[in-house]
């Protein structure tokens, strides 16, 4: 077999070393028999190597990858450009085939790399501490509202924007149902939620206020206004960023925020079709014993050599077992460490062009798009890289179809999130996209004007 | 204050009533503290906070442990050892003095009760180390 | 010959005006002004460290070598699985048709995809003899706690909500987490000194408030709870459900189905048991498989085929609701689809033989060292004890494992399971030979024959020997100050 290594010769002498005469013999000691199963399993016969790699390509074939047609796809996950070192460097057996740092003495490089990778994520968001990484955007939104819950000793109510990426607010909702926490969800309509309306929606057992910055739709957040209706309630202010726009926008805690978290799929990591991404989780020093997961900590070895370690593990699940401050085992430490190679290659310039590039290009095609009588803008407030587009006569679905078989991926519907923005769709648009890709788009989009008024009722 | 005059809970916290005022100083044993080595982290509860004897109020940790703090008396914390967790050493030094951690106001119920004499305190610790 | 200057934290290595990759020049001609208002910006791009792509190259190649890994080292960590991560499964999950793929794409360009996915819930619950299957959990614990929200929903919808949930004092710290997490009260039940389930305390704990008992099996002392049929029927009788703690599945594929010995519910752990690479500690992935009874509380969405097109089913009324962003870890599942492809049935019930008889042979070796409580069996893992050699001379099972690593092997899991004094708990897993084994339970005999002084200080040969965790937890630093 592939893997394998025990020849029949081999297995003869363990079995006699262990003393027992077959394989069969010693699993009828080990298996009781009315458990055991009596058939082969009903499962695809084996495939050699060359096998495989031709099944795969098939149904790679049978995918149109993002980098096929240009990507306008956004709403979480985004086509930014990834440099080489990252996959060459990520790639490497000894980060990828190696575990937690249980033994610290041989896992210097992966603490090294944690450590540099929590100092990165302070210095993005302004926060104090951060963790080694959660599993991914959404479940970091309810790592950070259970901390909330904690920290404030309030389970009565979170309050979220309706502007919170829909399938981060379904985790949240999820989770809190069996927790007898109640979720306030404060509508949008102009595309970003008012002060005035979470002050409203907050009450004295209100543990948290949620909200995305730049949000769902792209538009920014009035977050300093936001913050201090959440803290004059006693609550606390929590943040789901998108990482690269700090390259550019104002950084957590300039306006106050306690627990920032993201989807930081963004940083290096492929699209790989949702996930495995990364969970970035950030907090001030005063909560840091709520924090989830594991965190690396910098200390001396007994030679007095600067090293790192775990610490602070007496939060987590295998020591404090049901009282942990979460149930959370496995990181995203592969996924950290893209992080970290790409931000250190991008530096504080790099991360700053890059995120300029993406506020230009989207604030070009916001304006091209809008250009033809067909779509508006949905929303006035501004926007980051992306934007929602209205399209006018409210055949979304038909006209993405179209665009791509025109050759783009135009945008996201929104209508299975937002029955009011059944008419609407949401576009990204990173530094990977040119002007001629935009200007295509535009144009794409214009043809489907064309071809629906000749042909209004798809006849 | 002298180990001998206090009195104990099953849990090792002892307790120093000062029936004037109906307060009572709680801290960790000198046996417990010695059994939970390497202290890292002390949590304790706000001023205000409610107790009850035989419930948790607080959390002492090492690096690789976790233990409830219990209050040994029902009533209402009234001050705390600020700045404890920074100066862990202090419950080593002097368990029964500087390293008191909470001051609870008694409420009527007291629960006093179940509360051990030094000596029979004593008993329980020996047997527990066998 | 290590490099000790490229291995510095990356701020060290730093210089202002160094630039590693730069993005294109802007192709628009909208002014950033234009594009977003000055109240929203921020002054000054983060104080990230100012590296040459070359720097970045050399530190992280560097800091790679300072870890040990499947790729370089035999791994023994008991309950985490560290077998080999196939190549070519990396390069096939790298392929752009199944990397580059947006999660919101439309159905039409996922057929491959959706396809891979809809074949990996079949085989999961074949594997499982339960009946469907949600990719969606991101890790193992995730799973758990899914799969206990689902069994809440499910009590729920019978009009009798259930508040607790059982699980033996030997079981993985997640496993009361993700039942606190969940909603639930966790209830602890003690287990024998055999590993066994203790069935009069399961009896004295199981009532009609029973939601789940959640169950290791193989437990974590690598051995077949020889009760399990009887556990499941105590835990049916009360109208409860059995979970089944699927981080030991690499001992059973082929050999025992967990729907057939009464497990209502389990997840699966596929960086484990189907070869993902564990990536110095993530990503996993945590798919669950339930009985039909379960089926429609599953986190939506659900791969679907109607014969000829497959899809994303988002019907699922009685839906738990989702439990992450997304479909999944994708990248981790399509490995284990690899991993289950490459072997086919028979080879998956020879991966189980040879787990469990490299398992046996090392215990067989090892047991002359040191003591292994439960006897001379196990099935893919097994805990030894140090207690004695740690009475006569000193010697934790910490000083031995740090030792081992001198010698080049990665140290087993210890102090775990908690139910047993100065474990050691050893998973050889079948990707190693009878070589290795023979020379590591030779290296260990060696090590415990060595001065006790000697063994306290170890590891003399690492980069680094006996961090003070204290100091590092007394007073947290966390980042590399500004």
């Amino acid at each position: 077999m592939s893997y394998l290594f025990n020849t029949p010769d081999d297995q003869r002498a363990m079995l006699a070393a262990i003393g027992s005469g077959s394989l069969d013999e010693l699993f009828a000691q080990l298996v009781p028999a009315d458990s055991r199963l009596n058939r082969e399993l009903n499962l695809p016969r084996a495939l050699t190597e060359q096998e495989l790699t031709e099944h795969m390509t098939s149904l790679a074939g049978a995918n149109v990858a993002a980098t096929q047609k240009p990507c306008f796809l956004g709403g979480g996950a985004y086509d930014h450009f990834i440099p080489a070192a990252v996959d060459a460097l990520a790639s490497r057996g000894e980060f990828f085939t190696s575990y937690t740092p249980y033994q610290p003495e041989v896992s210097q490089g992966n603490l090294a790399v944690t450590f540099e990778y929590q100092s990165f994520v302070t210095r993005l968001t302004g926060m104090d501490i951060a963790n080694a990484s959660l599993y991914d955007g959404g479940t970091a939104c309810v790592e950070a509202v259970l901390m909330c819950m904690h920290a404030t000793n309030r389970n009565g109510r979170v309050v979220i924007a309706a502007s919170v990426h829909p399938e981060f607010r379904q985790v949240v909702e999820t989770y809190l149902r069996d927790l007898e926490c109640e979720l306030v969800t404060v509508g949008t309509p102009d595309g970003i939620v008012t002060a005035d309306d979470v002050a409203a929606a907050c009450n004295d057992q209100t543990a948290c206020v949620f909200v995305q910055q730049p949000n769902f739709f792209g538009c920014l957040e009035d977050v300093e206004a936001i913050g201090k209706a959440a803290h004059a309630a006693g609550a606390m202010f929590a943040v789901s960023v998108d990482p690269i726009s700090l390259g550019l926008l104002k950084r957590p805690n300039e306006y106050g925020a306690d627990i920032v978290t993201a989807e930081g799929q963004s940083l290096g990591n492929p699209l790989q079709y949702g996930g495995p991404y990364l969970g970035i989780i950030a907090c001030r020093e005063e909560f840091v014993r709520r924090m989830p997961g594991r965190i690396c900590g910098e200390t001396v070895d007994r030679r007095g050599k600067r090293c790192w370690v775990l610490t602070l593990q007496t939060r987590e699940q295998h020591i404090r077992r049901e009282k942990a401050t979460s149930n959370i085992c496995t990181n995203q430490l592969l996924f950290a460490l893209r992080a970290t190679i790409y931000l250190s290659l991008l530096g504080p310039q790099g991360l700053r062009e890059t995120a300029e590039l993406c506020a230009r290009k989207a604030a070009y095609a916001r304006g091209k798009l809008t250009s033809n009588t067909r779509f508006a803008q949905r929303f006035a407030a501004p926007t980051f890289k992306e934007f929602v587009v209205r399209d006018t006569s409210g055949e979304v679905e038909q006209l993405l179809a179209d665009a791509e078989r025109d050759g783009y991926f135009a945008g996201i519907a929104l209508g299975r999130w937002y029955p009011e923005l059944a008419d609407s769709f949401l576009v990204a648009v990173t530094e990977k996209r040119t002007k001629a890709e935009i200007d295509g788009l535009a144009a794409a989009l214009s043809s489907a004007t064309a071809s629906n008024k000749r042909t209004p009722a798809h006849a | 204050m002298k180990p001998e005059e206090l009195k104990y809970s099953k849990t090792h916290e002892w307790v120093a009533v000062d029936a004037a005022t109906k307060t009572a100083v709680v801290g960790l044993s000198a046996f417990a503290l010695e059994a939970l080595t390497d202290l890292v982290y002390v949590e304790l509860p706000k001023v205000g906070a409610k107790v009850k004897a035989g419930q948790s109020f607080g959390e002492i940790e090492s690096v690789k442990a976790v233990s409830d703090l219990y209050s040994p008396v029902n009533g209402e914390v009234v001050a705390i050892h600020e700045g404890l967790a920074e100066h862990l050493d202090v419950l080593k030094t002097d368990p029964y003095g500087e390293g008191w951690m909470v001051k609870i106001k008694l409420s009527d119920d007291q629960g006093l009760g179940d509360l051990l004499s030094h000596s029979a305190y004593a008993k329980q610790c020996a047997e527990e180390h066998h | 010959m290590r490099n000790t200057r490229a291995i510095q934290p990356i701020f060290e290595l730093a210089k202002a005006g160094r630039r590693g990759v730069v993005p294109p020049p802007c192709d628009v001609p909208t002014t950033l002004d234009e594009a977003i208002p000055a109240a929203f910006r921020s002054d000054v791009p983060p104080s990230l460290p100012e590296v040459a792509e070359p720097d970045v190259v050399r530190h992280f190649t560097c800091l790679s070598q300072l870890n040990m890994s499947v790729d370089t080292h035999f791994y023994p960590l008991g309950s985490c699985t560290m077998k080999y991560n196939p190549k070519r499964n990396e390069r096939l999950a790298s392929l752009p048709g199944i990397l580059d793929l947006h999660p919101y794409q439309s159905e039409e360009s996922l057929q491959g995809m959706l396809e891979l996915l809809y074949s990996l819930q079949q085989m999961l619950g074949e594997i499982a003899g339960l009946d469907a299957v949600s990719l969606q959990p991101a890790a193992g614990a995730h799973g758990e706690m899914t799969a206990l929200k689902c069994a809440a929903a499910y009590f729920r919808d019978q009009g009798r909500p259930r508040r607790k949930v059982l699980a033996p004092d030997s079981a993985h710290g997640t496993n009361p987490a993700s039942a606190a997490v969940a909603g639930f009260e966790a209830v602890t039940v003690k287990s024998g000194p055999d590993g066994f389930v203790d069935l009069d305390d399961l009896k004295a704990k199981l009532d009609d408030e029973t939601a789940v008992f959640m169950i290791t099996n193989p437990n974590t002392l690598g051995i077949f709870e020889k009760n399990i049929r009887t556990i499941a029927d105590m835990v049916h009788n009360v109208g409860g459900l059995l979970y089944l703690d699927g981080a030991n599945m690499n001992a059973i594929l082929g050999i025992a189905r967990p729907g057939d010995f009464g497990a209502d519910m389990m997840h699966y752990n596929p960086h484990k048991t189907f070869s993902g690479p564990h990536g110095g500690g993530g990503p996993g992935a945590g798919p669950i498989a339930v009985r039909d009874i379960l089926a429609p509380y599953l986190p939506a969405p659900i791969v679907a085929f109607d014969g000829r097109r497959y899809r994303l089913d988002y019907d699922l009324p009685k839906s738990i609701g989702r439990v992450r962003s997304f479909f999944g870890n994708t990248g981790v599942l399509v490995r284990a689809y690899c991993y289950i492809r490459t072997y086919g049935p028979k080879g998956l019930r020879e991966v189980s033989e040879n787990a469990v008889l490299n398992a046996n042979y090392l215990l067989s070796r090892v047991k002359h060292i040191l003591p292994v409580g439960q006897g001379d069996r196990c099935m893919h893992e097994f805990v030894a004890t140090a207690s004695k050699i740690k009475a006569e001379k000193g010697v934790s099972a910490m000083d031995l494992a740090k030792r081992l690593l001198d010698y080049g092997y990665h140290a087993p899991t210890v102090y775990f399971p908690i139910t047993v004094k100065e474990s050691m708990m050893f998973e050889p897993t079948e990707t190693e030979s009878k070589e290795t084994l023979d020379a590591f339970a030779e290296t260990l005999f060696r090590i415990t024959e060595e001065p006790a002084e000697l063994l306290h200080e170890a590891p003399h040969t690492t980069p680094i020997s006996r961090p003070d965790e204290v100091r590092a937890a007394r007073s947290p630093q966390t980042s590399f100050p500004e």
